[in-house]
């Protein structure tokens, strides 16, 4: 078919338009098979929906026009735009149909910075005037989760730390794993994809989703846009845990909390079970306290009764109350079932006393009780012949005179 | 074991701990009487006790996520 050799000098073979862009496009081809070229983005357009991209390179004296296939451009992870300075790896071709000398990109860099730095700075950009990162729509992380859903990839140290950690903290939860890809083409997906499951199924009080150490580029999938979306629409609060301490991605600041490693968030998510231990243990202490207080109250207020009114009073009461409050500090240590229930009959009994020595009990067996202007009168001492005394009794007070005492011999104890 | 009580063990941990958070402070107003001070006590112990016996006890459960034949997500258990 073709087989015209390109021309040398003298040569005045006619050629037609076809074969001499045909042997211009071989010649361009054969002598730049590979070429890195920097210079700015202008005239760039997105085509749709092939998705390849076509643009202009120049400088202050040329220009090149450059096209990008959709398979590469997918591998480009920020946004390219016109007058952004770049670094394009390709080959030189022409275009036959146009005879345009044309660059097919095949790799595309920012000039002057890494790609998936200035990637990462421009998606920060835009979730962060998005709102994603505004500290006020961050979810609380409950205390006390009993179901603690994993997004992460089931070989490595994270996952391990986790569970060890959970294990060794609070062992009274469940721990679902959803094994993903956490690098590597198809990773953000798969994250992306678990923290949506996971919201399907709401069957977790919180979640985890993070992956262990590694280099920026393993670390990647944390800052893909379609991870960052899915946890802001996440209604479960997620807590990030991505590499080390030093690194940070676009799912911790989008995250309700950013856990500095897979161990750190293992710690933020469940509580220290010996300090809950330490808590319920002072919460006994108290409730003990507490009743033994209430016990004493009523255990003084029976003997202010008891002398108020110079009733007689069964001396073992005092006893058996007294004894009470130390059987209740016993009782904290000793949680005997019989030993709780004999305590409780006896205090009923304390009850019942009271209940009979209170006053208008009292009062409505016939007793009564005097009182002076100088207040109760206990002894005949307290009063004098022709004072004026108030007379209580149940329904009722009388108004009296003393118009005489006698004092009664001491009796024999 | 009386109903009361049952159903008292059928409360999550959380649910468990706040309960007995209820008890100290209800005891703390100094307002319930005898009888009451003394079944909030014994729900309290009851409570402290379970909670630690199930801190104390506890094994965790492991559980894993995964797509069975028909596509649908599917937890099963695995060994810790």
């Amino acid at each position: 078919m073709f087989s015209a050799r390109v021309p040398s000098a003298g040569d005045e073979r006619v050629l037609k338009v076809r074969d001499l862009t045909r042997l211009a496009r071989g010649v361009l081809e054969g002598s730049f098979p590979s070429v890195i070229v920097e210079g700015e983005v202008s005239n760039f357009k997105r085509h749709m929906p092939s998705g390849h991209l076509y643009f202009t390179l120049k400088d202050e004296e040329a220009q090149v026009r450059c096209v990008m296939w959709r398979s590469d451009a997918a591998k480009v992870r920020f946004e390219v735009g016109d007058g952004m300075k770049v670094i394009v790896k390709g080959r030189v071709s022409l275009y036959e149909p146009r005879g345009d000398f044309q660059l097919y990109a095949v790799t595309l860099m920012p000039a002057g910075q890494g790609a998936l730095q200035l990637a990462f700075e421009q998606l920060m950009k835009k979730l962060e005037e998005e709102g994603l990162f505004a500290e006020d729509r961050k979810r609380e992380i409950p205390e006390f989760p009993s179901r603690i859903g994993v997004v992460t990839s089931l070989e490595g140290a994270a996952v391990r730390d986790i569970i060890s950690i959970i294990n060794r903290r609070f062992p009274v939860v469940e721990v679902v794993i959803y094994p993903v890809k956490v690098q590597g083409e198809g990773a953000s997906e798969e994250i992306s994809r678990a923290i949506r499951d996971f919201n399907t199924l709401s069957n977790v009080d919180v979640l985890i989703v993070g992956r262990g150490g590694g280099s920026l580029e393993d670390l990647w999938a944390f800052n893909e846009e379609v991870v960052a979306r899915s946890i802001f629409e996440s209604a479960i609060p997620v807590i990030s845990a991505v590499g080390h301490q030093v690194d940070f991605t676009i799912a911790d600041f989008v995250a309700d909390v950013r856990a500095a490693t897979p161990s750190a968030a293992a710690e933020i998510v469940v509580p220290d079970g010996q300090e809950v231990i330490a808590g319920i243990k002072s919460d006994v202490r108290n409730i003990g306290r507490l009743v033994e207080q209430k016990i004493y109250g009523l255990t003084l207020e029976l003997d202010k009764l008891s002398h108020h009114y110079a009733l007689q009073q069964p001396s073992s009461l005092v006893d058996q109350k007294s004894q009470l409050v130390d059987e209740l500090t016993r009782r904290l240590e000793t949680e005997n079932q019989h030993f709780m229930d004999a305590t409780f009959q006896k205090l009923k009994a304390v009850e019942s006393h009271l209940n009979a020595l209170s006053p208008s009990a009292v009062l409505r067996r016939g007793y009564a009780f005097v009182e002076s202007n100088a207040g109760i009168v206990s002894s005949v001492g307290d009063i004098e012949a022709g004072e004026n005394a108030t007379i209580h009794l149940h329904d009722g007070t009388l108004e009296s005179q003393i118009t005489g005492k006698s004092e009664r011999l001491a009796e024999h104890e | 074991m009386s109903k009361a009580v049952k159903q008292k063990e059928e409360l999550s941990f959380e649910e468990s701990l706040k309960r007995l958070e209820e008890i100290v402070e209800t005891l703390e107003t100094g307002n319930a009487p005898l009888e009451e001070s003394i079944k909030l006590y014994e729900e309290g112990m009851t409570l402290a006790k379970s909670c630690m016996t199930r801190l104390n006890e506890a094994k965790l459960k492991l559980k894993k996520i995964q797509k069975n034949a028909g596509g649908a997500l599917e937890e099963t258990d695995i060994e810790n």
